[in-house]
């Protein structure tokens, strides 16, 4: 345990305070306490960044299960410090601002702040984890997080939908990358990354290779919401603006480009990676684009826009991934994309943020998100105008600005496809940058939307649901102000970053293809001189700003007027036919008939014996050394048949109880003659007890009646009640058998010699309980106790005739 | 369970019988490590003399003279089992290790003590629990 993994587990062991200093601490708000802990971890991971500059990387090692090879490793390099000054950096603004966002006396922080921190610890284990297996659990934890922070306002059905959507999606999403890492370990023995990438000649030609890539993209795509596992996104905005723009913009939803990035030297190389992500990327950032321009809610524009340049991002680091093809580091032809990628997620952190930190005040002050209620704040609002003109400028790509910056990169980027000489890249792969540039008008389109529907124009008063509109108190305003800041300063010296953060992430992503001693070459400046990506960006501000003034003729197109997402609809119907199906198949095995339920789990049990002991040719008979059988155990057996064939026969109740009994005090004394006193006790207490619940409630039960059944379900009956019995004898004399015939050892002969020396008893049964399988004792006790729960609940919350289940 | 019972030659008899069957159950309890027994068959039968005086008494005499809140019997029977193995934990090894030791005590001379009986207390426990709240609930159901 290093202070590295302290720090990641911090998150967690400060979530444990919270609620307490909620609870004692009411006067100052829980946001105060809780904004130390990123802040004091941002100050923390700033301290590796001389380290990974260098080129040097971390590992720390906490064993955890060594046996399976799953360990606690921390791993800090390039990319990884990326992540984590990011997620800390971002999480210490936007606490602040939901200092002042949830200043209402209501609001339940203790929640929230619990969540936030759950939250953020899950994604620092997500992106320093180098065991896929402790990346696989933080994953899920940050998608759980995710759902309850949806949900934070779960009395609104729209949060309890969207947290539900975005839990549905992206835990499939896990399940599926965990089928994939699986894979991984079957091909690479390893569940380090670092192993995996050492190794990744192996998986590469390996037959799993197709299918572990598939599986682990579909994780990263639902996660990183690309098309079409989009639509959770939209929906989740109905979270506290902090959240949205903490999780669903900055940080979570880049989980997914981070497995890409993480998984590229294990993966790239191939024309699979290269097309798959490429071509989902470049389509997700033209539907999101789409998508955007019909929205009315502020926060949805930007969650599309969110969508869109994510798609962006993955698009990039899959055209980046033709440098392990060529693995030439020095050339900046194949090596651009990448350096484009990293620049424009810590850029999209920046502006995306500050953009719905204002949204967010501008919901708060005005009351509605509403584009068409909005309007004319401008003066109102004069701080929040000016971080909005900033930002959006930045989404849009405008010059001087960091999103300019990078826009630029991202189309020098995708136009090298076309020059790559293999994979179609030089036939098909103009396509790519067309789609690039035609999803850059939209964007353009929408950032102009945004800006000029919320501040120019009329302000409608009558429209808000707030009357005395003001701008909003300064503490809201400061974590915008920051990012703003930090936009602008990028935009003026974007080389301050180069060789701190870029070049090092980069160094992650592509290890391995740079000629000694050279370093990836990132000179990031404004001016280029009058080529191809500068008349692009002109095209993109004229044919934008085109759209822009058309939009009263287009934006009465059907299309248009729809703002719910086409694959919203099939989410939904695929969501209610599995409901529906579910409940038929519930209906139709649940008949409230024990004697049905018992039928299926003895079939299912005699089934798989059965394949099981032909499989394995389990079957063996022979008589050969078995003790011979004294008298009177045949009249006890031939006492105990007949009561048990006479049984269901009986049409009394009580005599019905009676025998049942009999049966039970028989197999105890069966017991007793094995010499296995605690077994016969236990047999006897239980038959004690069961009688005493009979006499209980044998006043309310009514009279046996000969039942109706119908006579196949009776052979049916008599047949699985048969073959139970008879694969239960078949199995006890093959065991029997097969310890003659080979020289196993008795595993009896463990318990009984050590059972004093190590246990310290006497009564081996009892040792073997509390002692030597102490765990299992542990979890029956458990179950037990969720039988009695199950009880209490099956009885005294009962559901009603019309309920259903 | 009939609410008012009333059977002379039952309430008189139970009185002797309880307390012998208690009795016995925590001889059962205790001797469990070196001769049959054990928490779980001690609690069956505590469990068994209880339900017997309910069946004799009546529900509402029982609940009053022994009120018992069988649930929390459960979840305190089930944290003193995971507890002790805790306790190996702390120490360095394996989870649910159980530790043994003989000690000179006075009046009952060398006593074997054992983490494992505070386990087998919690079995006890949840036993006791578990079977009463299965009874008593579905007697107590009206409806």
């Amino acid at each position: 345990m290093t202070l590295l993994h302290i720090a990641v587990l911090a998150p967690f062991l400060f979530a444990l305070l919270v609620p307490f200093l909620f609870k004692y601490l009411r006067k100052i708000h829980t946001g105060w306490f809780v904004m130390i802990v990123p802040l004091v971890l941002f100050i923390y991971f700033v301290s590796y960044l001389p380290t990974t500059s260098d080129g040097h990387t971390v590992m720390k090692r906490f064993e955890w299960v060594p046996s399976l090879g799953i360990n606690f490793d921390l791993y800090v390099d390039g990319l990884s410090l990326l992540f984590a000054l990011l997620i800390t950096g971002i999480g210490t603004l936007v606490i602040l601002y939901s200092i002042y966002y949830l200043a209402g006396k209501k609001e339940r922080l203790n929640h929230f702040y619990v969540y936030i921190l759950l939250f953020m610890g899950a994604m620092l284990g997500v992106v320093l984890s180098d065991n896929i297996i402790v990346l696989y659990v933080f994953w899920e934890v940050t998608s759980i997080s995710s759902a309850l922070l949806i949900s934070y306002w779960y009395t609104k059905d729209a949060s309890v939908y969207g947290a539900q959507k975005s839990m549905y999606v992206t835990v499939f999403g896990g399940l599926t990358m965990l089928g994939g890492f699986s894979l991984l370990y079957v091909m690479a023995e390893t569940f380090s990354i670092r192993e995996m990438i050492a190794g990744s000649d192996i998986i590469m030609n390996h037959e799993l290779f197709l299918p572990a890539m598939i599986l682990v993209l579909v994780g990263a795509f639902t996660k990183s919401a690309q098309f079409p596992f989009h639509i959770w996104l939209p929906d989740a905005m109905e979270a506290p603006t902090p959240v949205s723009a903490y999780l669903h913009s900055a940080t979570m939803v880049k989980a997914g480009i981070y497995l890409v990035a993480r998984m590229t030297p294990v993966f790239g190389g191939g024309a699979e990676w290269f097309w798959i992500i490429t071509s989902f990327g470049i389509f997700t950032m033209l539907w999101g684009g789409i998508s955007a321009l019909r929205q009315k809610d502020l926060k949805a524009i930007l969650a599309f826009s969110t969508i869109s340049q994510l798609g962006m991002i993955m698009s990039l680091l899959g055209a980046g991934s033709a440098a392990f093809y060529y693995m030439d580091g020095d050339n900046a032809l194949y090596t651009t994309a990448i350096l484009a990628a990293v620049f424009h997620l810590i850029n999209h952190a920046t502006f995306k943020g500050s953009l719905f930190m204002v949204a967010g005040i501008i919901d708060h002050e005005t009351g509605t998100r509403d584009i068409r209620k909005l309007g004319g704040l401008m003066t109102i609002m004069p701080i929040s105008a000016t971080l909005s003109v900033i930002g959006l400028a930045a989404m849009a790509g405008l010059p001087p600005f960091n999103g300019f910056l990078s826009k630029e990169l991202f189309f020098t980027g995708i136009m090298n496809v076309v020059q790559y000489d293999m994979w179609n890249g030089d036939t098909i792969g103009f396509i790519l940058p067309v789609i690039a540039w035609i999803a850059s008008i939209f964007t353009f389109t929408y950032s102009a939307i945004i800006f000029f529907r919320t501040f120019r124009g009329k302000f409608k008063p009558d429209m808000l649901p707030v009357k005395k509109v003001h701008e909003a108190p300064i503490g809201m305003l400061i974590s915008p102000i920051i990012l703003v800041l930090a936009v602008l300063v990028i935009s003026i010296f974007p080389n301050m970053l180069a060789y701190t953060v870029i070049e090092p992430a980069m160094m992650s992503i592509l290890p391995g293809i740079l000629s000694e001693g050279s370093s990836f070459y990132v000179d990031i400046y404004h001016w280029h001189g009058i080529n191809l990506e500068l008349t692009m960006t002109i095209g993109v501000v004229i044919i934008g700003t085109i759209l822009y003034m058309t939009m009263d003729k287009w934006s009465k197109l059907g299309i248009y007027q729809k703002e719910q997402d086409i694959i919203t609809t099939v989410y939904d119907y695929g969501y209610d036919a599995l409901i529906k199906g579910s409940q038929l198949i519930t209906r139709a095995q649940m008949t409230g008939m024990l004697r049905d339920y018992l039928v299926y789990m003895l079939i299912f049990i005699v089934g798989l014996m059965t394949y099981t002991m032909f499989r394995f040719e389990g079957f063996h008979f022979s008589m050969e050394n078995a003790s011979d059988i004294d008298l009177f155990m045949y009249v006890i057996l031939a006492t105990l048949s007949v009561t048990i064939i006479l049984l269901p026969k009986v049409n009394n109740r009580m005599t019905a109880i009676i025998l049942a009994g009999f049966v039970g005090f028989l197999v105890a004394f069966i017991f007793t003659v094995f010499r296995a006193p605690d077994l016969a006790l236990t047999q006897l207490m239980v038959e004690t007890v069961s009688v005493i619940l009979f006499m209980a409630v044998f006043y309310h039960l009514p009279n046996l009646t000969k039942d109706n059944i119908a006579p196949l379900t009776k052979s049916i009956n008599i047949v699985v009640a048969g073959m139970s019995g008879l694969m239960v004898t078949f199995v006890s004399i093959s065991a029997f058998t097969y310890g003659q015939m080979t020289p196993f050892e008795a595993i009896s002969q463990y318990f009984i010699e050590n059972s004093k020396s190590l246990g310290g008893g006497y009564n081996m049964v009892n040792v073997i309980l509390v002692d030597f399988r102490g765990l299992d004792t542990m979890l029956e006790l458990l179950v037990l106790g969720i039988a009695a729960l199950g009880v209490i609940s099956l009885i005294k919350l009962r559901v009603g005739e019309s309920d259903d289940v | 369970m009939i609410n008012k019972p009333n059977n002379m030659m039952f309430r008189v008899f139970i009185r002797l019988i309880a307390v012998v069957v208690v009795t016995f159950s925590i001889y059962l309890f205790f001797s469990g490590h070196n001769a049959p027994g054990g928490g779980f068959i001690g609690g069956l039968m505590t469990a068994i003399a209880i339900l017997v005086m309910y069946l004799v008494f009546g529900v509402s005499t029982i609940k009053e003279s022994l009120p018992f809140n069988y649930t929390y019997m459960m979840s305190i029977g089930l944290l003193l089992a995971a507890f002790t193995g805790i306790i190996s934990w702390i120490a360095g090894y394996p989870y649910l290790k159980q530790f043994f030791d003989y000690f000179q005590l006075p009046l009952f001379g060398e006593v074997e003590l054992t983490t494992a009986l505070i386990f087998d207390l919690g079995v006890y426990l949840l036993v006791v629990g578990a079977a009463m709240t299965f009874i008593l609930t579905i007697v107590e159901d009206d409806s």
